[in-house]
This record gives structure tokens, sequence and C-alpha cells, in this order.
């Protein structure tokens, strides 16, 4: 009896996997070395991630907005200024813009590229090369070429006028309303790749007799679409949405090369107020109260992101 | 095939062209216009190709941004080399070694790889002063690999999780500790892992701009893209030359993705956690 029960339990520890787990969660040496050899990048992301989120909310209650350092304790002062702040407005308003703009456009035309190079296309790997080739390159190499494509007197406009569109000539990245939108185009251009690759893998990941099923059915392509395929990918178009949400939130690199902040501050962002704040005008505590804004809302995507995959993490 | 089947995939193919023309226009820009003279930049005739392949420009970008094309390579080469091992160790560690909380911890982890870089910039800056590692190159590199170790632990993990456990018991049994099983029976098979983790962190870091900027203030030791920055803020400095820079910015990461592009879908797929 004794051994049938202790080979049961053998055999449940195999079920819960791992060459540890079957001789019980006990401490053995190997085990504490483990340990010993991630504690280095243990303290470092304790460090450099958790206590600098920490030390970021703790200045953004002190007095410290000058060279000389000061944790004089003011409570929610720097808080209640920003709220106050008019850039502070402009950069959410931008930031509604930039996201609607930006996380569209790659879902968008990430999910039409997709389908389309799932037709059993010849030259797949041509094209998919393609699409994701800006993916490869920098924000400020985005930018600068941006930049000089949306200057209104040449680039895009140019074209616009050869076929005939010579009343339709956008002022791009410099019109106090829609720059942001303009910068949009940009970044979308480099990351649309990503959120594609994304929903390739996921296509791919459909069964083909899900698809002869629905087609024996009489589905025709857009019931397919609309029944099976798209619901199907909720869970990709789930993480595009955040990693194209987290992007919104820091967009900075392709601004720095494009068009600053703009007139009116019609394309700055919470990330370029923050580090023109903190680096340029030395004012630490409302840099820092920036950046714990940015944090608390990048943690409505973060949190939900986790959750949904703790339980893929602790098989 | 029926006519409308010709229809259809006529129009697939017109679509994918578009889009491809779409992607491939500022490549374009970036290349004729980098080749043409001085002279030659002119805003109607952005478009055309250059009368002939000049060089002056692309001369005129390399001489400037030369010093930190090398600044990036000596910090791109180590921080890449430096986080790859310390991921692979990482990821077997969470994959293999699941001591109480090891789950939790990684999950911890993976919240360095979302975070917005802004929330964290100014504790970051204290802390390498009080080390004595700011605006020195050394600390950009620790850097660079604290803020990959969510993302190349994710990566290795997700490697060496389908690694079957029997061939570990084998390696104890054959009397392999911790270190043992790492260099003996996975090290020898991580190399497509590897692959994946050095072409992603390459892009990520060459491409950097902010942490760059923040952590080294000296403008001598800033990497390419800080000095790509300061030459298209400045309106002296013609087109041409300005998408020469781009461009040799541009270069090392376009080239690794053209040679290996199959292992970066990989990475980009790895990367966002859910294929």
């Amino acid at each position: 009896m004794a051994t049938k029960s202790m080979v049961a339990a053998g055999e449940r520890a195999r079920a819960a996997g791992g060459p540890i787990t079957k001789r019980r969660r006990r401490m053995n040496g190997d085990m504490v070395i483990a340990f010993f050899v991630l504690l280095p990048s243990i303290l470092a992301v304790a460090i450099f991630i958790y206590t600098a989120i920490g030390w970021t909310f703790y200045i953004s209650t002190v007095k410290w907005n000058s060279q000389i350092i000061d944790y004089t304790f003011v409570g929610l002062r720097n808080w209640s200024r920003l709220f106050s702040d008019n850039r502070f407005y402009a950069d959410l308003r931008n930031l509604v813009y930039y996201a609607i703009g930006f996380m569209s456009q790659c879902i968008i035309f990430g999910f039409i590229i997709a389908s389309l190079l799932d037709q059993k296309i010849r030259g797949e790997i041509l094209f998919r090369t393609i699409v994701i080739l800006p993916f490869a390159v920098s924000g400020i190499v985005t930018g600068v070429a941006w930049r000089w494509l949306m200057q209104p007197t040449t680039g895009i406009n140019l074209l616009f006028a050869k076929i005939g569109l010579e009343n339709f000539q956008p002022v791009w990245i410099s019109h106090p309303d829609y720059g942001m939108w303009a910068v949009t185009i940009a970044t979308s251009w480099q990351f649309t790749g990503y959120v594609m690759a994304l929903y390739l893998a996921g296509l791919r990941g459909i069964p083909q007799e899900l698809r002869e099923a629905a087609s024996i059915d009489g589905a025709g392509t857009y019931a397919t679409y609309r029944y099976i395929i798209i619901p199907l990918l909720m869970p990709v178009t789930f993480t595009a949405i955040v990693l194209t949400g987290m992007n919104s939130i820091r967009v900075f690199d392709v601004l720095a090369s494009m068009s600053g902040s703009g007139p009116a501050f019609a394309t700055d962002t919470l990330a370029f107020f923050m580090y023109q704040s903190t680096f340029g005008a030395y004012r630490y505590s409302l840099g820092a109260t920036i950046g714990a804004f940015m944090i608390l809302l990048s943690a409505f995507l973060i949190v939900p992101y986790l959750r949904s995959m703790r339980d893929e993490v602790e098989r | 095939m029926t006519l409308q089947r010709i229809w259809t995939r006529g129009a697939i193919y017109l679509v994918l062209a578009a889009f491809c023309a779409f992607y491939l226009m500022p490549f374009y820009v970036m290349v004729i216009t980098s080749l043409k003279p001085y002279t030659d930049v002119n805003v109607t005739r952005m478009w055309e190709l250059p009368k002939g392949i000049y060089f002056e420009g692309i001369i005129q970008a390399w001489t400037t941004v030369a010093p930190n094309f090398w600044n990036s390579i000596v910090i791109t080469v180590p921080a890449v080399l430096i986080s790859s091992l310390m991921g692979s160790v990482n990821g077997y560690i969470f994959a293999k070694w699941r001591f109480r909380g090891a789950d939790t911890l990684f999950i911890l982890f993976l919240v360095g790889m979302f975070l917005p870089y802004q929330g964290i910039l100014i504790p970051l800056v204290l802390t390498l002063q009080a080390f004595g590692l700011y605006g020195k190159v050394i600390g950009l590199i620790m850097v660079h690999c604290i803020f990959g170790i969510p993302i190349t632990a994710l990566l290795f993990r997700s490697y060496y999780t389908g690694i079957p456990n029997e061939l570990l018991d084998a390696a104890k049994i054959d009397g392999c500790g911790f270190f043992g099983i790492y260099r003996y029976i996975l090290l020898p098979i991580s190399m497509p892992a590897f692959a994946v983790v050095l072409l992603w962190q390459f892009t990520s870091i060459w491409n950097d701009y902010l942490i760059g900027l923040v952590v080294l203030g000296n403008p001598r030791l800033a990497p390419i893209n800080v000095a790509v920055v300061n030459i298209a803020g400045s309106w002296t400095v013609e087109w041409n030359v300005q998408m020469a820079a781009a461009l040799i910015a541009a270069m090392p990461t376009i080239l690794v993705y053209l040679l290996l592009g199959k292992l970066f879908m990989r990475g980009l797929l790895a990367g966002s956690l859910k294929g």
C-alpha cells in the first residue's frame, strides 16, 4: 500500500513536471545554486525597475524643481501643477489622437496584409520581408525619412500634385490640429509589419479543416472571416492592442527627429514633456510626476496582459 | 481557373504590390537622396533618380557620424553578448529550476519589458551616479543588459521549456549538476535560441536613442542615433547628408535583418509572448 501511494505521488509530481518537483519541492543543493545564479538579475530588476518606480513616485511628491536636490515633501503639489498645465492636456489629447490613429492603422493594415499573404501567395517571403523591413530601422531613422516626405513643398505633396491634386497639399506634421495624425502615418509605417507578423502566425495556427467546414456549410469569404477567423484571432488582436497601446504611451524617438513638439504642442507627447522638463528645465519633480503618470497609464495595459499570461506561465 | 478567380488573384497581388510600394517608399527616397550631389538636392525633383552616383553626401555624413558609429559598436556588441548569455542562464533557471516563487518572479521580471522608460529615468540617472557609472560607456552597457533581462529570459525560457525533462533527468543520473546540465545538455542545443536573442538584442540596442541620450551626456561618446538627431536638427545640413546619415545608422540592422530575416521573424513572434 505504502509503495503504491508513493508511486501515485511520484506520478502526480511527474505530471507537475520538472526534475525538481519529482522529489517534492525540496530546496536541494542545485536549487540553491540556481537561486544564487539568478540573484544578480533579481537584484538588478529590483533596483532598476521596482525601486526606480517607487523612487519616481517619491520624487513626484517633493520640491525638487531645480538643479539642487531638494527632498522637501510637498504632497501632491506637483501633481496638481501638472493637472493645471495646458501642455499636459495637449499631450493627453495627442495621446488619444495618436493611439486611435496608430493602433487602428497597425491593426487594420496588419490584419489585411496578413490575410492576403495567407492566400498561398507566390513570393510570400519577399512581400513579408518588405513589409517588416521598416521594423528593423530605428525611430530616429523613421523620423528623418518621413520629415522629408512630409515637407509641404515636396515629398508626398509632390506626388499628389503629379496625379492632379494640386489643391490638396496638406502641411502634415506642421498642422496645429492634425499634426499628430501625420506622425502616426510614419510610426505605423514602422510598426505595421510587426502586427502583420503576429496575425500571420495566428492565421497559420488556424486549422485548415475549420475553413473547409465553413465553406461546406456555405459560408462565403466574408462570413468565414466574420464568424470564424476574426473571433479565433482575438488573442492576437489583444496582444496587438497591448503592444501598440504601450508604444502610443511612450512615443518619443520619432518626434525627436521628425517634428519636435510642433506648433502649439500639436505633436507633443508625455514622453517628450517628461524629457524636456527633466533634462532641459531641471524640474525633476515635475518630470517624475509625468513619468509616474505614464506608469499609471501603462498599468491599465500591463496588468490585464500579465494576468492573461499567468496561466500560460504557471503550467 | 475561372475568370472570377483570376480577377481575385490579380487583385490580391495588386494590393500587396501597392502596400510594398508604400513600405519601400521612404527607403527609396533615402537611397536616391543620399546619392545626389549637393547641387542636385531640389524639392521639385525629389522623386527623380540622381543624374549619376555621387558619394559626397555619404562621405560627408560618414566623416560626421563615424565616431558615433564606432561608439554604437563598442556599446552594442558587449551589451548584446552579455545580455544574451545572462538571458540564457536565466531562461534555463525559469524553465527548469522552478524554485518556490520562481513563476511569480518571472512575471515580475516581465513588467520591465512593458514599462515606459520615462517612469524610471530619473532614478536610473541617480543610481548610476551613485555607482560612478553615469556618463560612462560601461554604465550604458550595463543598463542595456539590465533592460534586456526580461525579454531575453522570456525568449530562452520558452525555448528551454520545449526541451524534455527526461533529458535532464538522464544527465542528473550521469552525475551532472546545475552547471553540468547547462554546459553539456542545454548549451550545445541552444544555438537557434541564441540566434533569435542575439538578433533581437542587436536591433533593439543599436536602435536605442533615449537611454543612450540620457546615460551618456557627452556627445562625443553618443551612439549613432543621437548623432543622426543632431545632424537632422541643424537646418544648415543639406538633405542628402541627413539622409545619408540616417541610412548609415540603419544599415547594420537592415543588413542583419535581410541576412537573417527568418530568425528575426521568429524572434518577433516569440517576443510577443503569444504567437
